[in-house]
């Protein structure tokens, strides 16, 4: 069977790779969004603090002896732990000066956890084992899809649509949202918008943790795995806009999707497709897929 | 207040000329080799703080210029034979094309996803220079000959070549510092403080900030090409996104939108790396992280920053 003049298992297979980078994509600049939305902040650590996660459950694991699944709620909640730590000892102090230096800041504090890990397990990558519930794959009759992969699809997917649930339509959303757009009147009327910052902030960044562990066992786990992928994940913030949280969610998964694609017929060009699609957008519509004109 | 500004100013030029004194009669009392880093170095952080120190735009890709220029630099030299002097021309000419191409599509947009999209360009570049036959790989460009100057100076003699370097650099410093004090540069600061005042009263900001980009992006090359030659080698680390972060914390550290500050800061960096490398060892990225979130957080003048502000309040007593 072929697809396109490809045979249908490798153009199978590249398009779930690309659905698993996709949801990535997704996941990472869902977590930026919404810190940008009301931090102003791009938050430069976001890679660091995915890679912190996979080393996290990786450690868990291999010192501790805690499964996965557990890894999988105690990493997110460690490293949110340590976002909302950063935020209120060293961030909070930015929020008046130029959004500049929250970058500056955070890209300095990716240094320090990127160095930091690579001091103590060095370059070399640590694999972690697919836990068993999910190991082995189910055979489509066109392609092999191995069950992990697919969990890591639906896992990425609900978590986004449940952040995009909780964010329109409850009333913690209803707050979040109200303080993107003016946390002065918010504040007056009675809201704690510190305290909402400091956990939206929490919230992204265990985001990115727990997409780290949904990596693990896929990719190697190695200190230098975040750095690489964050700046295609800005990319795909350039091309979607910060503005909506579906539009993150969408523009990720397609973004994967396109790359995976072209794995398929032109493969040299798969680690730069993304940066090009950047640039097609940035000519013909400057504030990005979903953004507003800003 | 006015006078002591102008005491600071009366003192600029006699700052400069002992500078230049001490440049002159530096390759003689310490090693040729790390003077000639860190004017490349310093020229590159000079050309990003023009970018940024007076403009106001945070480019996060520079290493794209400073290392297309070294592959540039390195490839007619190397295997066309061309004299230095015409691959630093050439390796600048290189650079200020492709800012012209990221400039285009960078001020489209301002703020972070400027910072974002310069990153995400300067990436492209990286893996284009991973993956084209023409840059080595993951070798590089090695064994580049120094060559003759104008076909006459022996460059392969250390402090020949750290005259050239220390030309290159004062001619470099020259027109940032140009730049920066005439009324092209008045204009680019009053875009940085106010950017729709500026519109309105009559600029073409876009322009301005594309010519601003272009300037910066010619001279980050010169300091990639000129390094190029020094080091015999053009490599992948030039074109990586630390380097961008690199020339970010020395414009930072040294004082930022100050003349001197990047030269400063540069030193700083390029010291403190060479002793720290052989000590502690993959700590150093950990230090170059705390010293950028020092700065950030507490510091955000810089060395020559604070050192001016001393002055002016030493000033005032």
């Amino acid at each position: 069977m072929e697809i396109f003049g490809v045979p249908s298992a490798l153009f199978g297979s590249q398009l779930l790779i690309g659905l698993i980078n996709g949801s990535f994509y997704a996941i990472l600049s869902l977590g930026l969004a919404i810190i940008f939305g009301l931090l102003n902040i791009i938050n430069f650590a976001h890679g660091a603090q995915y890679m912190m996660g996979a080393f996290v459950a990786w450690i868990a694991l291999t010192r501790f002896g805690i499964n996965y699944w557990a890894a999988l709620l105690l990493s997110p909640l460690l490293i949110g732990l340590l976002g909302v730590v950063l935020e209120r000892t060293m961030l909070r102090k930015l929020y008046k000066l130029d959004h500049l230096y929250g970058l500056l800041l955070t890209f300095g504090l990716a240094l320090i956890f990127e160095g930091l890990f690579r001091d103590q397990y060095g370059i070399s990558g640590q694999s972690y084992d697919v836990p068993e519930l999910l190991q082995g794959g189910i055979n489509l009759g066109f392609m092999f899809l191995p069950i992990y992969r697919a969990w890591v699809v639906v896992a990425a997917l609900t978590v986004c649509f449940g952040t995009w649930f909780m964010i329109e339509k409850t009333k913690l959303g209803a707050y979040l949202r109200a303080g993107t757009e003016n946390p002065q009147i918010v504040q007056a009327l009675g809201i704690n918008v510190p305290l909402l910052i400091t956990f939206t902030y929490g919230y992204g960044v265990a985001l990115a943790a727990f997409a780290g562990v949904l990596a693990a066992p896929i990719y190697q786990v190695s200190p230098m795995m975040g750095s690489n992928l964050i700046i295609v994940v800005f990319a795909v913030v350039v091309i979607g806009g910060m503005g909506s949280i579906m539009g993150s969610i969408v523009t990720g998964l397609g973004l994967g999707l396109i790359e995976g694609l072209t794995r398929v017929f032109y493969p040299e060009a798969s680690a730069v497709v993304v940066f090009v699609i950047m640039v097609i957008v940035l000519l013909v519509r400057p504030a990005g897929l979903f953004g507003r004109t800003a | 207040m006015q006078s002591n500004m102008s005491a600071l100013e009366r003192a600029t030029p006699l700052i400069f000329i002992v500078l230049f004194v001490i440049g002159l009669a530096a390759p003689f009392f310490i090693y040729p080799t790390f003077l000639m880093k860190i004017l490349c170095f310093g020229l590159f952080a000079c050309a990003f703080n023009l970018l940024l120190g007076y403009v106001g735009l945070l480019s996060f890709g520079h290493a794209a210029f400073l290392g297309t220029a070294g592959y540039v630099c390195g490839w007619m030299v190397r295997d066309l034979g061309l004299t230095p002097e015409l691959g630093i021309l050439a390796g600048t000419l290189a650079a200020g094309a492709l800012g012209w191409i990221f400039g285009t599509l960078a001020i489209r947009r301002t703020g972070i996803y400027f910072a974002m999209i310069t990153l995400a360009l300067a990436q492209m570049v990286y893996f284009l220079a991973l993956q084209i036959k023409a840059t080595g790989g993951e070798d590089g460009l090695q064994g580049v000959p120094r060559g003759h100057l104008f076909g006459l100076i022996d460059l392969s003699d250390n402090i020949a070549m750290y005259y050239l370097v220390f030309a290159v650099f004062c001619i470099g410093f020259f027109i940032i510092y140009r730049t920066i004090h005439s009324p092209f540069g008045q204009i680019l600061k009053a875009i940085r403080e106010n950017e729709p005042r500026a519109i309105s009263l009559g600029y073409d900001v876009a322009k301005f900030k594309l010519l601003a980009f272009v300037i910066s992006a010619s001279l980050a090359g010169t300091a990639g090409a000129t390094k190029t030659l020094v080091f015999q080698l053009a490599s992948l680390t030039d074109v990586h996104w630390h380097t961008s972060g690199e020339v970010v914390l020395m414009t930072l550290l040294g004082g930022l939108g100050t003349v001197l500050g990047p030269l400063v800061g540069a030193a700083t960096i390029v010291s403190l790396q060479s002793e720290l490398a052989d000590t502690v060892g993959s700590w150093v990225t950990v230090i170059m992280g705390a010293i950028f979130v020092a700065c950030v957080l507490a510091f955000r003048r810089g060395i020559v920053g604070e050192i001016m502000a001393l002055v002016r309040r030493a000033g005032i007593r």
